[in-house]
């Protein structure tokens, strides 16, 4: 049998080189730091790391956290596929304008979303001002989920739309000849094969919302008691001083938010894989 | 029931890919589009099937007007080239598609929808695989799947785009027999689309030649063959070589030479002599033939290929000769027309 | 054109078999404009008329003040070093993933995507906890050397690098992986240097798809707020960039420091338009020489 080799045979230079640094750059970076979290949430006993996780502080964030993320990815993928449609099929002036905005989020500091965000709602702003007194957006959940569904709109527009540009206009014709109207194709043809790329953007959006800080704080406000799980840790971060209790406590919330954050990783690589082996290449 | 396409024309902006098409297709009749491609055979089958509608002109099924039928009413069924199979759903899911989405009066119960798709895949020769997806499949096999699905919705017509382009050879040719006794089992209607000339005269009962958005030619496999209408049929057909001759008086000249040809029926001018590589003899110059050179002598097959450069602009003709025979590169010699076809020069298309 | 006797069924069968009905194309277009808009454009719009809502004179003065001059140079700083940094990341683990073939290449891949879906928040508190002055290397650092990390420029840099990670790298190793090797295998069979293929052959090739993560990058590093928040202890003057600047003007609650918040904001924007426009631009003059993944991140 032949030697083990690592990498094949290239004779191209510079790998050592080249990996090396990847490698090393990436555990100082990112690994490293990452499972020094970790160490440091075993150091808590589990009394504790219980106590701080049904505490209703806590419970009460994850709630809004995961509620307001799932209404905004939820949103984003019914009007981020109804845009992606637009974009790819039809031709209208400003197309191309319209196309280059969808990246705005992705491009805009998120502390400057957040401000512009927190003002147009709050009652004084365009919008707040149209519905207060009787509904309050700035400060309250209803804001959380706006600033979510502004950071989230990218996401499923852009994995929606090369699927789409790829689409064979046959199978919609091939329905078609079999009789289905245009609204059966959509749903039973179009929409089916669409669906990874949706599950994708709608897992991507989540990930980003549960992760969301800068948009939210300006738009939830401080002491208004709409918490979510990143504005939770910096209180707990702020409270710190000498308190190693908190400092645990904040790992401890880190800790479960990186473990979402994997879950969601570990989801999407299924759904390619698992739309990959039935579908072929998507 | 008849399909009749009648004065079609079809403009793609100002360009026009249909250019008055009439034709009429006879009830179970099995019928082949040849042409090139650019030729407008596959406009003219997507016209038919409503995948297109016709810039002026009409589309009969039977006596009805189906020029106001959107696809979805016509019934028809399209095979595609790519098969356009729905990829999210499983082989008889497929299948049962156009019986699944009918309105609910006319919609079949779920179990016999199921029992129709068994049934079909069993025509097809596919049974076993319903519950496949359709990248579980091979070409040939999703073809098969394509046509069941066609199938299903009782097509009063079943329309193929190129059924066997995507194919490898072998499997070309099983594929193509087993459609024509399919055809003649369940004896649908049938249009197909093809470049290839073997298949269209192998399979189909009637073979439609097209060229530039025209109709050049409808008949038999023989009378297309034996008879074609016009240089591009002769061309597009089997293997050809074309001279310009000019006819005085029943006598066809080639430059200089008079060729012992009659042409009688042939009206004085310009024309275009076509022969096919076995219908012409190589000997020495003479009175009567053809007068060229050799350029090039192959080995081919049974025979022995030769190609000649005849009169002062090298006019290129491909002849076979047996093989015992073997001229040598560059020697002068005279070519003896055992059969043509002449066709007067066409003026200018305006 | 001809059939006058059947207008209205002609109209309607004429119709595209894969395209709706005009009403409803214009119905989504509508939408599609109406969300863009609301959702978009207005915060766009309303921090410029926000900045500019007491004249452009006290917009201007938000500049005046020593602490927003701070914070503009300490973003130009963090930027400076970070992208740099991430820029020679990218280029190696893009050379190392894409021109070789070696066991747990896409588990490369996976990891160096990691920080994107990673909380900001997260991302700046697991510095604290590895660096902050009661860890062991924060205390040897500080103590030993005087280096102070958390709640100094430098937890700020490596926060932002962590944040901005993959952002070049990304870009390049699917076009590397495309493009392959056969141009680096010419140059080299024709006698160049390593190096000399690279900055000759490589570099060129990639170029433009470079170019457009460090963009991407920098927009990031300049606009990044959550893990800067939580690493910088926000010393006004000493560790508060621009996004930060902008939060502590918006807490005073006095007009003038909204405007200045605004104002400042309205810089950011700047960038993130600047940002936008030449990214499309890239998009529409060299989509061919970018990678063929236009996903987000």
């Amino acid at each position: 049998m032949a030697r083990f080799r690592f990498r094949e045979p290239s004779i191209i230079p510079g790998f050592r080189m080249a990996f090396g640094f990847t490698i090393a750059y990436l555990a100082i970076i990112v690994l490293i730091p990452i499972a020094g979290l970790f160490l440091k949430t075993f150091e808590l006993d589990w009394a504790t790391f219980e106590r701080i996780v049904t505490g209703p502080r806590f419970l009460a964030a994850l709630k809004l956290s995961f509620g307001a993320s799932a209404l905004a990815a939820l949103f984003n993928v019914v009007i981020g596929v109804v845009i992606a449609w637009v974009l790819v099929r039809y031709r209208f002036p400003g197309r191309r304008l319209l196309d280059a905005i969808i990246d705005l989020p992705f491009a805009l500091p998120t502390a400057v979303a957040g401000i512009s965000l927190g003002w147009v709602y709050s009652p004084n702003g365009w919008i707040g001002r149209l519905f207060a007194p009787d509904i309050m957006i700035s400060y309250t959940p209803i804001g959380v989920w706006i600033a979510l569904v502004f950071i989230g709109l990218p996401f499923v527009v852009r994995t929606v739309q090369p699927v789409l540009e790829d689409l064979d206009r046959q199978v919609e014709e091939a329905a078609a000849t079999l009789g289905a109207r245009r609204f059966t194709t959509i749903r039973r043809v179009i929409l089916p094969t669409l669906l990874p790329a949706i599950l994708t953007g709608f897992a991507l959006a989540f990930a980003r919302a549960v992760g969301e800080y800068g948009s939210v704080i300006f738009i939830a406000g401080t002491g208004t008691g709409v918490t979510i799980l990143p504005v939770l840790i910096v209180e707990w971060l702020a409270q710190r001083g000498h308190n190693a209790i908190a400092l645990h406590a904040a790992a401890a919330i880190a800790a479960v938010m990186l473990m979402v954050s994997f879950a969601i990783l570990l989801a999407i690589n299924l759904i390619q894989a698992w739309s990959n082996r039935r579908f072929g290449r998507v | 029931m008849d399909i009749s396409i009648v004065d079609v024309r079809k403009e793609f902006g100002r360009y026009p890919a249909l250019n008055d098409v009439s034709l009429t297709i006879r009830s179970g009749e099995l019928i082949a589009l040849l042409g090139p491609s650019g030729s407008g055979k596959t406009t003219l089958l997507r016209l038919i099937a409503g995948l297109e509608m016709p810039t002026a002109g009409t589309v009969l099924f039977g006596d009805e007007d189906a020029s106001r039928k959107t696809v979805q009413e016509r019934n028809v069924g399209f095979v595609f080239q790519h098969y356009a199979l729905f990829r999210h759903m499983t082989v008889a899911e497929n299948i049962g598609f156009g019986l699944r989405v009918r309105p609910r009066a006319r919609r079949p119960a779920r179990a016999e929808i199921r029992s129709r798709a068994v049934q079909l895949l069993d025509l097809v020769q596919l049974s076993g695989l319903e519950d496949r997806f359709p990248a579980q499949l091979s070409g040939g096999q999703r073809q098969r799947v394509a046509l069941a699905r066609a199938l299903a919705i009782d097509p009063r017509v079943l329309l193929l785009d190129e059924p066997f382009g995507a194919l490898d050879a072998q499997v070309r040719r099983e594929l193509r027999r087993w459609l024509r006794e399919l055809h003649d089992k369940t004896g649908h209607t049938t249009v197909f689309v093809t470049h290839d000339q073997e298949e269209a005269i192998e399979l189909a009962d009637r073979v439609v030649v097209m060229s530039q958005g025209r109709i050049e030619q409808i008949g038999s496999a023989d009378e297309i063959y034996d008879s074609p209408a016009s240089p591009f049929v002769f061309s597009f057909i089997g293997e050809s070589s074309a001279l310009p001759v000019v006819v005085r008086g029943g006598r066809v000249a080639f430059e200089d030479t008079d060729l012992a040809i009659s042409a009688a029926d042939i009206a004085d001018g310009p024309a275009r002599l076509c022969v096919r590589p076995h219908d012409v003899d190589l000997g020495e110059p003479g009175p009567g033939r053809v007068p060229g050179r050799v350029s090039l002598v192959r080995r081919s097959g049974a025979g022995r290929r030769v190609e000649v450069v005849a009169g002062k602009d090298a006019h290129r003709v491909e002849i076979e000769i047996p093989p015992d025979l073997s001229p040598s590169v560059g020697s002068t010699v005279g070519l003896g027309v055992r059969r043509w076809r002449l066709f007067p020069e066409r003026a200018p298309a305006a | 054109m001809s059939d006058a006797n059947a207008p209205r069924v002609r109209r309607r069968a004429l119709r595209d078999a894969t395209t709706e009905s005009p009403a409803v194309r214009r119905l989504l277009i509508g939408l599609t404009i109406a969300i863009l808009a609301l959702l978009l454009v207005m915060p766009l719009v309303a921090v410029f008329s926000q900045a500019l809502r007491l004249g452009l004179d006290q917009a201007l003065a938000t500049f005046q003040d020593p602490d927003a001059m701070d914070a503009v140079l300490l973003t130009l700083l963090v930027a400076a070093i970070a992208v740099p940094c991430n820029l020679v990341f990218g280029v190696a683990a893009a050379w190392a993933v894409a021109k070789y073939r070696f066991p747990g290449r896409a588990f490369l891949v996976t990891l160096i995507d990691l920080p994107f879906s990673v909380s900001p928040v997260v991302a700046g508190m697991v510095y604290i906890i590895l660096l902050g002055p009661f860890t062991p290397i924060g205390g040897w650092l500080l103590e030993d050397f005087n280096i102070r990390i958390i709640f100094a420029v430098p937890g700020i840099v490596l926060a932002t690098i962590f944040v901005t990670f993959p952002f070049i790298a990304r870009e390049l190793i699917p076009l590397m992986q495309e493009q392959g090797t056969g141009d680096e295998e010419a140059a080299l069979s024709l006698g160049a240097s390593g190096l000399r293929t690279f900055w000759h052959t490589t570099l060129p090739n990639v170029k433009w798809a470079l170019l457009y993560g460090v963009l991407l990058c920098n927009a990031r590093a300049m606009g990044e707020f959550g893990a800067v928040a939580v690493i910088s202890g926000k010393l006004r003057g000493e560790t508060v960039t621009m996004p930060l600047q902008i939060e502590l003007y918006y807490q005073e609650f006095r007009a003038s420091a909204l405007v200045a918040a605004f104002t400042m904001a309205a810089v950011l924007a700047g960038l993130a338009l600047i940002t936008l426009i030449i990214k499309t631009w890239l998009e529409w003059r060299y989509a061919d020489q970018l990678a063929a993944t236009r996903g987000g991140h």
